[in-house]
């Protein structure tokens, strides 16, 4: 249930160029309203940096993203703190404070951001906990739970502000085959419930065709194909059938350099010795 | 959002404290009706109907504002009913797992029988 309509994310001609080097190259892309969009693609492939470009902790070299009907170059420092607490992000690291409490990481961002009390903030605790089937845990510290529950306390953390998006950073990195179909559940029955829009960045197939209402997968900084779950599975394009079926070898190379290696060790440097 | 209060003699849940809130009772907003409630509580009536019909919105600080009231309204001894709220208003606790937690009216009138 949500106050206002504009589409979540609208993406517009994205370029992002660090140096000489172009990491996204005109990247258009939508996503709905409460939809799973997947966005997939090897190491190096642009999308932890799509990530931070979306999250404002990164401004584009050119291009338009625009999140809840607001331009995101027009926001100064307030605007996009305003815009962070509709946001929510599951960090790959699960990046909770080991000197708080279960229950105390999740309260930090309503005693942040909000005026309501502690009685109340004390409820919502145990509500949120109770989503990611964790309430019994809450005056645990997180160096007492394991990698898959302090993914779940960051999930919950990361719902704490009732956000109308969830970005979700590699879920599944670093968990065992059963934390990650937790994990996979949790975020599906999320936006089942609450209609959050989810922005799934990964390489984990598997978890991707789980959970995708719709697919991107991202290749050298382009959105090269784009599709449910079973378009891009039926898909021919080599590239798509390399990525999908992780087959080393196909249009996708091993080397990821695009420059000459003979020009690039032949080429004067700076005298660095 | 707006928000209002009345008691009222003689209903069929004998004196009753009537608080309604209007509109959007977000994580800004629901400090405003959580003071309303307590207010209620404070005056000892036998009852306190939570009157939902006008709400639009409602997100997790106000449904945890209606379960603190119901603590509160517990420990005094007196009834907390929430009456009228639509389909919408009601998932946002079904999705908290607490539709089954409030005793619930389908509208003011028939929490009230006036």
């Amino acid at each position: 249930m949500k106050k206002e309509e504009p589409e979540p994310i609208v993406v517009t001609n994205l370029v992002k160029k660090f140096k000489d080097q172009t990491v996204l190259d005109g990247l258009n892309f939508q996503v709905n309203k409460g939809e799973i969009l997947v966005i997939m693609g090897g190491s190096g492939c642009g999308k932890s940096t799509l990530l931070r470009l979306l999250i404002g902790a990164m401004r584009p070299t050119s291009g338009r993203i625009e999140m809840l009907g607001t331009d995101l170059a027009l926001l100064d420092g307030e605007g996009l703190d305003a815009l962070r607490k509709k946001t929510g992000i599951l960090f790959q690291s699960g990046a909770l404070f080991n000197s708080l409490t279960v229950g105390e990481n999740i309260a930090l961002p309503l005693k942040e951001h909000t005026e309501l009390s502690a009685d109340v903030i004390g409820i919502m605790v145990k509500m949120k906990l109770e989503m990611v089937g964790l309430r019994d845990f809450e005056h645990l510290k997180p160096s007492e739970i394991s990698g898959g529950m302090k993914k779940r306390v960051g999930l919950a953390r990361a719902m704490a502000l009732d956000p109308q998006i969830m970005f979700y950073d590699e879920p599944s990195a670093g968990l065992d085959p059963i934390a990650s179909a937790m994990i996979d559940e949790l975020m599906m029955d999320l936006n089942k419930k609450t209609g959050v829009t989810s922005i799934v960045v990964t390489h984990d197939m598997g978890s991707a065709f789980k959970i995708a209402h719709r697919m991107i997968l991202l290749f050298r900084g382009r959105a090269v194909a784009e599709g449910t779950p079973a378009e891009i599975r039926a898909s021919a394009d080599p590239l798509v059938r390399q990525f999908v079926n992780g087959l080393p070898d196909g249009p996708i190379p091993l080397r990821v350099s695009r420059k000459d290696y003979a020009e690039d060790l032949l080429e004067p440097g700076p005298e660095r010795f | 959002m707006q928000v209002t209060a009345e008691i009222l003699e003689n209903t069929a849940l004998g004196r009753a404290a009537v608080v309604t809130p209007d509109g959007e009772v977000d994580m800004h907003e629901s400090p405003r009706l959580r003071s309303a409630l307590m207010d209620a509580i404070a005056g000892r009536p036998a009852a306190v109907v939570v009157d939902l019909a006008g709400v639009t919105f409602i997100d997790s600080s106000g449904v945890a504002t209606l379960v603190e009231a119901m603590k509160l309204a517990k420990a005094a001894g007196l009834t907390l009913v929430l009456a009228g709220m639509n389909d919408k208003v009601r998932d946002v606790f079904a999705l908290a797992r607490l539709d089954n937690f409030f005793r619930l009216a389908g509208s003011r009138r028939e929490a009230l029988g006036v």
